[in-house]
């Protein structure tokens, strides 16, 4: 059976007709002590979309000092804090923290459990990441600035940092801690409160993805702790863990931080994948093609994920036979990657497709992230990555894979399951002019980025040789296009819980999955009697 | 309100928590790990680099000859000078060289620097032996003493044919507050 049956089979009430009983309490305080995983839910994906603003803030003012040549509008300590906190912000504050969102919101929907396995912890580790972001951002008001080093944190730049180094630190493990919490709630939910007769192999693939990114939390976010730590002890306790005149090498911090570094990448995008694999099947009106396949794809991704970190070394200098290998490994991963691919094109063949906004998203994904792919390919090569390294061709690479990868994926994912989280239809035409705005500029903000690159302009610098301007014009209006386009969405959301044309159970033309059993909104209380599936 | 039926999650919790202790223990193990790595690919660890080697000079291949060139830099003590005295010799595999270099503490305090080698290209680094180097211990200057360092060194016989050229380069630290050195 296919997890598409299931919504036939469910026996779609649970939900209703709980009566009175265990209503949120009023006010502030029922997002303080509320346990509730949609309440929970709504706060990780509120926070989210925050630091995207803030992040999205300073991407702008990046952008803005690079539309010319020439020192403008910051100076070059200052801009470094801005790429490097803009960074964090966005990889652990904006993409991480909204698929926490969406696990905290669907994956009880999804595999008919009445919450999350840990109630309390979940807040806990909202409340964590909440502070690690107070704590972190509020580094640009100290003494010597926001850490400035990149989002790498390399030894020994990083060990110059001023005030701004132990609250640096502190928020990462801060954040580490809060999202392993959250990854453990996700394993014991899925583990243990799966429905009767929801077998591992009838989960919706969203909750597979998320199943399998916790997994890769756990194994590597520790990693980074650890490394971090280092950090801390070779600045105050002398130890010389990367401190070459101790006996130490910088080089090691880079061994261990992209041993978490690229996991980290597809702890971002696998949630991206499971929901693409939902929402294109919804769209087509067919099931998903190769369920199976699908499930394996992301865990042979995920085992993979664990042997390509030296490919972001390669200018450090390794054996030949270490280039070869990294190479290899590094492009095996575009198997699994193109069964995806293929599997998501698949579904569509000959399928009834319509073009809401969740499914505009999912194909401009499908399009744009294998972009990304293929200029990681590029990368993969040590002759060419020799070239490309520490240019914008890898900025290029990286955004294509992290915006239209994995932040669409996200986008899709909220224009998909918006009706059932506030009870109400959003405005189609808003939505449809959000989704060409951001999908054309997105191209004209990163693309060109590849011309910058391969013609040899680095990144990480305030200002640039001339010959570069006309495409770094180019980028900088794509840019403000991108941010401004984005004021769109939230206006979008904001009138979304306000009000609007009432969304039924169902939402869409050819809802599956058990999610769509349950009353739009989804009420408080889910699943508190089990669904039966047969 | 009828519970659900729920299985135990204590236990599970238990031992994904024990996952993320190993995983933290792990990222530390890298640390030796790391050096292991290092000796099996035979880039030569950081510790194998800086200690004392007797190989056998009794047949030099003069048939073969090599270029050692010699570099310096200081990267955070201060006003140094350190440089070599020759940039660069011409030797036989297989035969003892002596090489020199001046280093002149003008940081205006007494201060204890290490010097710590390395060799490209990195696949050579093996067959460069030291018998003899500054850089096995740290040295320790009066504020504005200058001195002669000195290295004594062989390249291995069996240094892979191809390889007709290697540099050697020490980065001078100050480890004055490393408290005597090696950390
Ligand atoms: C087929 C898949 C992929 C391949 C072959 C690949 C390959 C690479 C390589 C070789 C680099 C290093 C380039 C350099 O620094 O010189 C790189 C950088 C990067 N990749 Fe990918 N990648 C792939 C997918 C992804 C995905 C899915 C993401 C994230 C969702 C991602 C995020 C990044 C980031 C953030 C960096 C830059 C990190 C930094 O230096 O700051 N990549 N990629
Ligand atoms: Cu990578």
């Amino acid at each position: 059976m296919r997890p598409d049956e299931v919504t036939n089979m469910a026996h779609g009430n649970a939900a209703a007709g709980h009566g009175d009983h265990h209503r949120p309490p009023k006010g502030v305080m029922r997002w303080l002590t509320t346990t509730n995983h949609k309440d929970i839910g709504t706060m990780y994906l509120v926070f989210s979309l925050a630091m995207f603003l803030i992040g999205g803030v300073m991407a702008l003012l990046i952008r803005a000092e690079l539309f010319q040549p020439g020192l403008q509008l910051v100076d070059p300590g200052f801009y470094n804090q801005l790429t490097t906190v803009h960074a964090l912000v966005m990889v652990f504050g904006a993409v991480m923290p909204a698929t926490v969102g969406l696990a905290n919101w669907m994956i009880p929907l999804q595999i008919g459990a009445a919450d999350m396995a840990l109630p309390r912890m979940n807040l806990f580790s909202f409340w964590l990441l909440f502070f690690a972001f107070v704590l972190l951002i509020s580094t640009f008001f100290v003494p010597g600035g926001a850490p400035a080093a990149g989002w790498t944190l390399y030894p020994p730049l990083v060990l110059q940092t001023g005030n701004a180094f132990p609250m640096a630190i502190f928020a990462i493990h801060l954040m580490g801690a809060s999202s392993i919490m959250g990854a453990i709630n996700v394993i014991v939910t899925i583990v243990n409160m799966r429905a009767p007769g929801m077998t591992l192999l009838k989960m919706p693939l969203f909750s597979w993805s998320w199943l399998i990114t916790a997994y890769l939390l756990i194994a590597v976010m520790p990693v980074f702790a650890g490394g971090v730590t280092m950090l801390l002890t070779d600045y105050y306790f002398h130890t010389s863990f990367f401190n070459a005149a101790g006996g130490g090498d910088p080089v090691l911090f880079q061994h261990v931080f992209w041993f978490f570094g690229h996991p980290e990448v597809y702890i971002m995008i696998l949630p991206a994948f499971g929901i693409v694999s939902e929402i294109i099947p919804t769209f087509s009106r067919k099931p998903i093609f190769g369920y199976e396949a699908m499930v394996y794809a992301i865990a042979s991704i995920a085992f993979l994920s664990f042997i390509v970190w030296a490919h972001h070394m390669f200018t450090v200098g390794m054996p030949l036979a270490g280039q070869l290998f990294f190479t290899l490994s590094t492009m095996l991963i575009a198997v699994p990657t193109g069964v995806k691919v293929f599997n998501w094109t698949t579904t569509m063949w000959r399928g009834s497709l319509s073009f809401e906004p969740p499914m505009l998203f999912a194909l401009a994904f499908l399009f744009l992230f294998t972009i990304g792919g293929f200029s990681g390919l590029m990368l993969a090569i040590v002759p060419a990555d020799f070239q490309y390294h520490d240019t914008y061709f890898v900025v290029a690479h990286f955004h294509y894979v992290l915006v239209p990868g994995a932040v669409f994926g996200i986008m899709a994912a909220v224009y998909y399951w918006l009706p059932k989280w506030t009870g109400h239809m959003y405005d189609m035409n808003i939505a449809k002019w959000h989704f060409w705005l951001t999908a054309i500029f997105v191209n004209v903000l990163f693309f060109p980025q590849h011309f910058l690159g391969l013609a040899g302009m680095q990144r990480r610098i305030p200002d640039y040789p001339t010959q570069f301007t006309d495409w770094n014009m180019v980028s900088s209006i794509g840019g403000f296009g991108f941010g401004l386009s984005q004021l769109l969405f939230v206006w979008l959301i904001i009138r979304c819980v306000k009000g609007g044309q009432r969304a039924t159970a169902g939402v869409w033309d050819w809802p599956h999955g058990l999610e769509w059993t349950v009353p739009s909104p989804a009420p408080y209380h889910t699943f508190e009697k089990s669904p039966e599936l047969h | 309100m009828a519970a659900p039926p729920r299985k135990s999650n204590g236990g599970l919790v238990g031992r994904l928590v024990l996952m993320t202790a190993g995983s933290f223990a792990f990222g530390f193990a890298l640390v030796p790990l790391y050096d292991v790595f290092c000796d099996v690919t035979g880039i030569g660890t950081r510790a194998q680099l800086s200690r004392a080697a007797a190989p056998d000079t009794s047949a030099p291949d003069m048939s073969r000859v090599v270029t050692v060139e010699f570099t310096a830099s200081v990267p955070d003590s201060g006003p140094w000078e350190f440089a070599p005295a020759v940039a660069s010799m011409e030797v036989h595999p297989g035969r003892l060289y002596e090489a020199r270099y001046t280093a002149h503490n003008l940081a205006g305090r007494d201060t204890t620097g290490q010097a710590v080698p390395s060799i490209t290209p990195l696949r050579a680094a093996q067959y460069f032996r030291k018998t003899e180097c500054f850089c096995f211990t740290p040295q320790h200057f009066e504020r504005d003493e200058q001195r002669d360092l000195l290295v004594r060194f062989i390249v291995d016989r069996d240094l892979p044919p191809g390889i007709d050229r290697l540099t050697l380069s020490y980065a001078f630290y100050d480890v004055t507050r490393l408290a005597g050195g090696k950390g």
